[in-house]
């Protein structure tokens, strides 16, 4: 099991390395650079600032730099926030953008499973369509219309919420926001649920279960749900890896200090060093999730294991 | 029942009466359209951070309510009659936030940083009129031959290098702010984070949380801190605009310096009186490139610009939250005399007939059409003027196909001198003078992106930019608008306008044409 998790670690090693180069030279593709303004600057203004961030060295010689610095774990300046480097902007950010994304999560899978299994035990009742129309509309309906609707009845109407800010993380400021993004993920995985409910209360195990007498609770519970939640689980991992690294969406129209808004606001904003820890984060999140997407399924299935 | 009932209302009651205790300090939460990008006045372009900044520090000058220049960290100054001279005698009773006096040695320090290529800033344009300035920014000068002197503690002498009426004007802008040279020389760049900063404004930064929030609170030090009103001002970054409104309409912000204009009616309708908008020192303009035919011939510029109907633009693009623009040179700067195009007198319909004409001359009709691509950066009101604007020459034999980008590649793109029809543009105002409109069309100038180059128009602003004497020189630079608007190498179609929203709560909130509302002067109920 640990000799496994270190070779998974250590295959992580290059597939950063291929992604950070990549990245690197696709960003530098993008016409423009930080410092064109609509407000022109006189070139050698122009020159003064490219040197001060060594901006002005051939590419190969800056993508060394940055790999090296990358390498210590230095994740350099902004070049558009100033006063802060790429690593403050992450400290401050990220936990805020890692409580919503981690609290929808929960919230999704739990809420999520419960529905996706209540339906499945329903199947074709009103229940189970009721779940199922739910569970479309909550993934067709864009987050920008759920955010602004939730600001409209729950803030202006009903002054139940505040409108935006994150008021030094107050609950009541969370809630807008965790509802907004756990709303997607909740439907799509009751959808998957349902399915895999489906699926696991019509095999072999779960017959021979029943006719041992076992209560339905527990062939339910135990047998059928375990089985089901497999794809869940592989399911989750991707999507935790997007729910914990922020959404712009989100965090712009309530106005929270997260990570999210940073993949948007550095490539438009050209912040070289800014995309370039946002994609390190990405994939960061995303190699550990799919990991412990892949030690989980060992836990749920017997069958799995790894030596 | 009842009782508990009595003692919960009493509860809540208390609770209400400690909530608003322990908020008694007058807070003013100032909504704001972006964050900012550093809080070193050095390093610091744009509009959002000079509001924060104009709290934080004091320049020799600063502006009052209504945008006006007045005495700030200098009490008087002096100009020698060649006007190369200023000396400024500085405020005996001007401390920095730490307590330590504010001497003229900072000043020498700070635009001495300003100018350092190594400091790598953006604004080092501004100290330019200084003596050696250039030289220094560009490694040939040393930072002693700089026209900055501390003469004693209190006096300090700027050498120009030829006479800038304006050089009053540009001192008021961030990047010409005094730090601490203690400070500076102490913590490094690390002087601008919250618990570092010494300023030497009506306010001290107390947090900077990215995205979220910057608390600045008052300054008991500050000069004038008998007559600050506020204790807190907090800049919340709101750049969802609708969102932004929600939470002013919700208290959670006292005001707001943008609103979604596309709603103007209906919030006109809701907030009456609290949406402020008036003219700003701002133009939204189209670039011909101006040596490539046909738009190299200033008739077909012309005619184009007649045809396009800038009160349609105005009103049913942009909701009237820009104005109508006939010149380069917003009206709004004291003894200047705005030039226009001489059409913008005449009805459109008028202006139209006059454009057919020419054109029919060149040859252009619907029969016959001209290509013409507009390029813009990513903006939705962009497109939707640049679609309008289609529509507009479309009837005339313009054959207008859209090309959008975005920002970076767009500005980058003119910056490079790319091939292009026309292009987008504006030009808001850094300091109130003609000359940073004007400019523009000077040859070689680096927004000259149209590359326009006419020599009488050159000869006019050179002269004016060593005329002493105001009056003429305004007249000068009067003149050479004249000539631009008469060849629309640049073609004015809007005039920006502000955009508040202010609550009735604050007072001392003046419109002004630079948008500029220093927290100091402003109180709240």
């Amino acid at each position: 099991m640990l000799r496994y998790v270190l070779r998974r670690l250590l295959i992580a090693i290059p597939t950063l390395f291929l992604i950070v180069t990549l990245s690197f030279f696709l960003m530098h593709v993008a016409p423009g650079g930080p410092f064109d303004m609509e407000k022109g600057i006189p070139p050698e203004i122009k020159a003064n600032i490219e040197r001060v961030f060594h901006l002005d060295e051939p590419l190969w010689m800056q993508y060394l730099r940055y790999l090296s610095n990358l390498i210590h774990g230095d994740l350099g300046p902004s070049y558009i926030l100033l006063n802060f480097s790429v690593a403050e902007l992450f400290r401050v950010g990220l936990p805020v953008s890692a409580q919503i994304g981690a609290s929808a999560l929960i919230l999704a899978l739990i809420a999520g499973s419960a529905f996706g299994a209540i339906a499945a035990l329903r199947q074709n009742h009103i229940i189970d369509y009721a779940v199922i129309a739910t569970a479309t509309a909550g993934s067709t309906i864009p987050s920008f219309v759920i955010a602004p609707l939730i600001q409209l009845t729950f803030g202006l109407t009903w002054h139940l919420l505040p409108i935006g800010g994150w008021g030094d993380g107050a609950l009541i400021n969370k809630i807008g926001p965790i509802i907004t993004l756990s709303l997607p993920q909740l439907a799509t995985v009751s959808r998957l649920m349902r399915g895999s409910m489906i699926e696991a209360l019509h095999a072999n195990h779960i017959r021979t279960a029943k006719s041992l007498g076992l209560s339905d609770f527990a062939v339910v519970v135990k047998h059928a749900m375990r089985g089901a939640l497999l794809p869940i689980i592989s399911y989750a991992g991707p999507a935790a890896a997007g729910l914990i690294t922020g959404s712009i969406i989100v965090e712009t129209i309530f106005q929270i200090p997260g990570v999210g808004r940073y993949f948007i606001d550095a490539a438009l904003n050209r912040d070289y060093t800014l995309v370039m820890g946002t994609v390190v984060m990405i994939a960061v999140f995303t190699i550990v999730f799919n990991l412990i997407v892949d030690l989980l399924y060992a836990v749920v299935d017997p069958r799995v294991r790894y030596d | 029942m009842k009782k508990s009932l009595r003692s919960l209302l009493l509860a809540t009651a208390l609770v209400t009466v400690s909530y608003s205790a322990a908020f008694a300090d007058s807070v003013w939460n100032r909504g704001a359209n972006s964050d900012v990008q550093s809080l070193d006045p050095h390093k610091t372009s744009t509009v959002e951070e000079a509001n924060i900044l104009r709290d934080l520090f004091m320049g020799l000058v600063t502006e009052d309510p209504n945008g006006e220049t007045i005495p700030g960290a200098a009490e008087s100054w002096t100009v020698s009659p060649d006007g190369l001279v200023y000396t400024f005698k500085l405020r005996k009773n001007d401390v920095w936030s730490d307590g330590t006096p504010v001497k003229a040695s900072d000043f020498v320090f700070a635009w001495r940083r300003l100018l350092d290529p190594k400091t790598g800033s953006e604004y080092a344009s501004m100290g330019f009129p200084l003596k050696n300035a250039e030289g220094l920014n560009t490694g040939k000068a040393k930072p002693e031959d700089l026209g900055v002197k501390a003469v004693d503690d209190y006096t300090l002498e700027a050498t120009l290098k030829g006479p800038t009426p304006y050089f009053l004007e540009m001192l008021t802008h961030q990047a010409m702010y005094p730090v601490s040279e203690a400070n500076v020389t102490k913590l490094g760049s690390d002087f601008v984070k919250a618990g570092n900063l010494v300023s030497n404004g009506a306010f001290t930064l107390a947090e900077n949380v990215p995205n979220d929030h910057i608390k600045l609170v008052k300054n008991p030090k500050f000069w004038d801190a008998a007559n600050v009103k506020l204790d807190t001002v907090n800049y919340v970054p709101t750049e969802d605009r609708a969102a932004g409104i929600k939470r002013y309409e919700a208290g959670e912000i006292d005001s707001m310096n943008d609103f979604p204009t596309e709603q103007l009616a209906d919030l006109k309708a809701k907030f009456g009186d609290q949406i402020h908008i008036s003219p700003e020192l701002g133009t939204y303009y189209y670039i011909f490139k101006s040596h490539k035919a046909p738009w190299d011939n200033p008739k077909v510029r012309n005619a184009i610009s007649m045809i396009i109907d800038r009160d349609e633009l105005a009103s049913k693009v942009w909701q009237n939250a820009m104005l109508p623009g006939y010149s380069l040179v917003p009206s709004g700067v004291k003894g200047y005399e705005t030039r226009t195009m001489e059409y913008s007198e005449t009805t459109q319909l008028d202006r139209e007939d006059a454009a057919k004409k020419i054109l029919t001359e060149l040859g252009i009709s619907p029969e016959h059409p001209q290509k013409l691509e507009i390029r813009y950066n990513t903006s939705e009101n962009h497109k939707n003027t640049a679609v309008a604007i289609q529509e507009m020459l479309k009837p005339f034999g313009f054959d207008v196909s859209l090309v959008n980008t975005d920002g970076k590649t767009h500005y980058s793109y003119l910056e490079q001198h790319g091939d292009f029809d026309v292009a987008r543009a504006g030009w808001i105002a850094d300091f109130k003078d003609p000359v940073t409109f004007l400019n523009l069309g000077h040859t070689g100038d680096g927004n000259n992106y149209g590359e326009y180059s006419n020599p009488q128009f050159d000869k006019l602003l050179d002269a004016a930019a060593v005329e002493a004497d105001p009056a003429k020189r305004m007249k000068e630079l009067s003149d050479a608008e004249a000539i631009l608007m008469a060849d629309v190498p640049v073609m004015p179609l809007l005039y920006y306008g502000n955009h508040n929203v202010v609550s009735p709560k604050l007072h001392g909130f003046a419109d002004n044409v630079m948008d500029k509302h220093p927290s100091r002067f402003v109180s709240k109920d």
